[in-house]
């Protein structure tokens, strides 16, 4: 009756997204009193180790090229057969680009309901799980009721916490049976939209973003260089990103990606509600804007009335000066 | 090749959110309803244009609800879509509607069923997915472009950290997200010509849903913002150092 994760590794490194699902279904598996078992694709000892360390009491080492896309055919059935194999009545994945293909996927498969970006730890009610989610772009949340035999939650990321322990998992190899299926999806290109290594911005901890108060594209390089003193990744507001000042992929709000950073820096936004919508799961937000009455002062934890012009070289040097002294 | 688009009625993105029956509804009173955003600009002005230069034979909308939502699909008949489906229920979650739309493609054989990456008041992003699992479709999610060329098609699509460019055979199901399309108005041909298209009403299916909304909550603002005089941005600094703990 264990509790099944998925672990996803990116670049040789098990995501952080991943570790968080593990510290999430350990803590479940307690509140269920079984354990958490970890489906990991092509993972080595170290990897291995790492994610008992995150809490799963054993992990299923799926090997296979077919895998290496993470392509939500091939996930599904391994996963579909691991918690059939392990009597996983619970499948916790994150709520990111790959949970968002391969948790539907599963829930059709085995007819289990999910809530997809959960924010909270289930309650257990008999049978039932009750899980919390945002909804109306996080202006609300709500609890849902999942009444399946087999139940699915993945993880709004950057949610719930990394506790690492010195947790030794059973480590095993896991076959599992594709009966010769291919996906009929072909990848022809991959293009990297990294820029100058900051960390992409669905994953970014640390957000410097600015909009139209900036007057122009050409002065961007003051959020750049604040961005770079932080060690921040850059954001922008969607007339901005209309208006191709800035590339589409750093448009935040409504109709752009929503983030949950740490910290949201943004210089000269109004705050309309659409933009809002993208970063009110942001921890900490600071609003920098000439304008007084900007509705975005309202939704702030910190703010500066002044000429973003003025005032981000200078807390450029601050940072700076921070970092240098730490 | 034909083209569903399934479309949710949502509030607009201005609207004060509300809750009635004791936190177990959203409440309805003096909101502006209109499609969902993604659904509208990316999923169906993509369909229509693949129609316009002769890729697509016929765009049909889709939508899980009660007849309160015909004025909203009428605005997306009005935009150049030929016919719609109205399943008549109040869908419990994702998985009803992908039910709904996986069991009316499969009776009718669409050769692509575009959803939008997520609606804006569930924000779930899964119902593409599952009603891939549904029919055994290829899905692909959050594309930003996509082509037709005879029976492929070619999208591209944010994957972590960068976009990639996939090919896939149809019958297959795309969740479109900013980039495919631009924003269209209506014009008054259009709105006129919508008065006659048909929305045919079907009843739903019958299976319990797997998840229920069993309560909301209003999120809680944030608690009175901290003014830092601008010629003292080191306590600025500060405070995320010290008090916040994000630096």
């Amino acid at each position: 009756m264990s509790v099944l994760v998925y672990i996803e590794i990116a670049k040789g490194k098990i995501k952080k997204a991943s570790l968080e699902a593990t510290n999430y279904a350990a803590q479940i598996a307690t509140q269920l009193g079984t354990s958490a078992t970890a489906i990991a694709f092509n993972a080595d000892a170290a990897q291995a180790e790492e994610i008992g360390k995150a809490g799963a009491k054993k992990v299923l080492v799926v090997k296979g090229d077919q895998y290496k896309n993470n392509d939500a055919v091939y996930l599904g059935v391994a996963i579909e057969q691991a918690a059939k194999a392990e009597g996983a009545k619970v499948i916790i994945t994150s709520f990111d680009v790959t949970g968002k293909s391969l948790a539907p996927r599963l829930s059709a498969k085995l007819k289990a309901g999910l809530v997809a970006g959960a924010v909270d730890y289930p309650t257990v009610n008999g049978n039932v799980l009750e899980v919390k989610k945002n909804v109306f772009s996080g202006k609300a949340t709500a609890v849902y009721t999942i009444n399946s035999d087999v139940k699915i939650i993945s993880l709004m990321p950057n949610s719930f916490p990394v506790k690492l322990s010195d947790n030794k998992a059973e480590v095993a190899d896991f076959a599992v049976d594709l009966g010769g299926i291919t996906s009929k999806i072909v990848i022809k290109e991959t293009k990297s939209t990294d820029t100058a290594g900051m960390i992409p911005l669905p994953e970014a901890e640390l957000v410097v973003s600015a909009g139209r108060g900036l007057k122009g594209p050409e002065n961007w390089g003051i959020i750049e260089d604040l961005a770079k003193a932080i060690g921040a990744t850059t954001a922008c507001s969607r007339p901005v990103a209309d208006m191709h000042w800035r590339p589409h992929h750093e448009h935040v709000g409504q109709t752009g990606i929503a983030i949950r950073p740490n910290l949201y820096i943004a210089i000269g936004i109004s705050g309309a509600i659409q933009h809002l919508a993208g970063v009110n799961g942001s921890k900490t937000i600071v609003v920098i804007n000439t304008d007084k009455e900007a509705p975005f002062f309202k939704s702030a934890d910190y703010g500066i009335i002044g000429d973003a012009f003025e005032v981000v070289p200078k807390l450029t040097e601050a940072i700076k000066k921070l970092k240098a002294s730490n | 090749m034909k083209i569903l688009v399934a479309i949710s009625n949502v509030p607009d993105t201005t609207t004060k959110i509300a809750f009635s029956d004791g936190d177990t509804k959203f409440s309805t009173q003096g909101v502006q309803f209109i499609i969902n955003p993604y659904d509208e600009w990316y999923a169906l002005v993509r369909a229509l244009e693949l129609k316009e230069t002769g890729k697509a034979t016929a765009v049909t909308l889709f939508h899980v609800g009660l007849v309160d939502s015909e004025a909203t699909i009428r605005k997306g008949l009005a935009l150049g879509a030929d016919d719609a489906v109205r399943v008549n229920a109040e869908s419990p979650d994702s998985f009803f509607v992908a039910e709904q739309i996986a069991k009316y493609a499969k009776e009718n054989a669409y050769d692509l069923i575009l959803v939008g990456k997520e609606t804006i008041n569930y924000n779930g992003s899964s119902v593409g997915g599952m009603i891939g699992g549904l029919l055994d479709f290829p899905f692909v999610s959050l594309a930003t472009k996509l082509d037709v060329n005879g029976n492929t098609a070619t999208v591209e699509h944010d994957i972590d950290g960068g976009i990639q460019v996939v090919e896939c055979a149809t019958p297959l199901v795309i969740s479109c997200s900013k980039g495919m399309a631009e924003q269209r108005i209506p014009n008054m041909r259009g709105i006129m010509a919508a008065r006659t298209k048909p929305i045919t009403v079907v009843e739903a299916t019958t299976d319990a849903p797997l998840t229920n909304i069993k309560s909301f909550a209003l999120t809680a603002g944030r608690t009175i913002c901290k003014y830092i005089d601008a010629n003292n941005v080191e306590e600025l600094v500060s405070l995320l150092h010290n008090e916040a703990k994000v630096i």
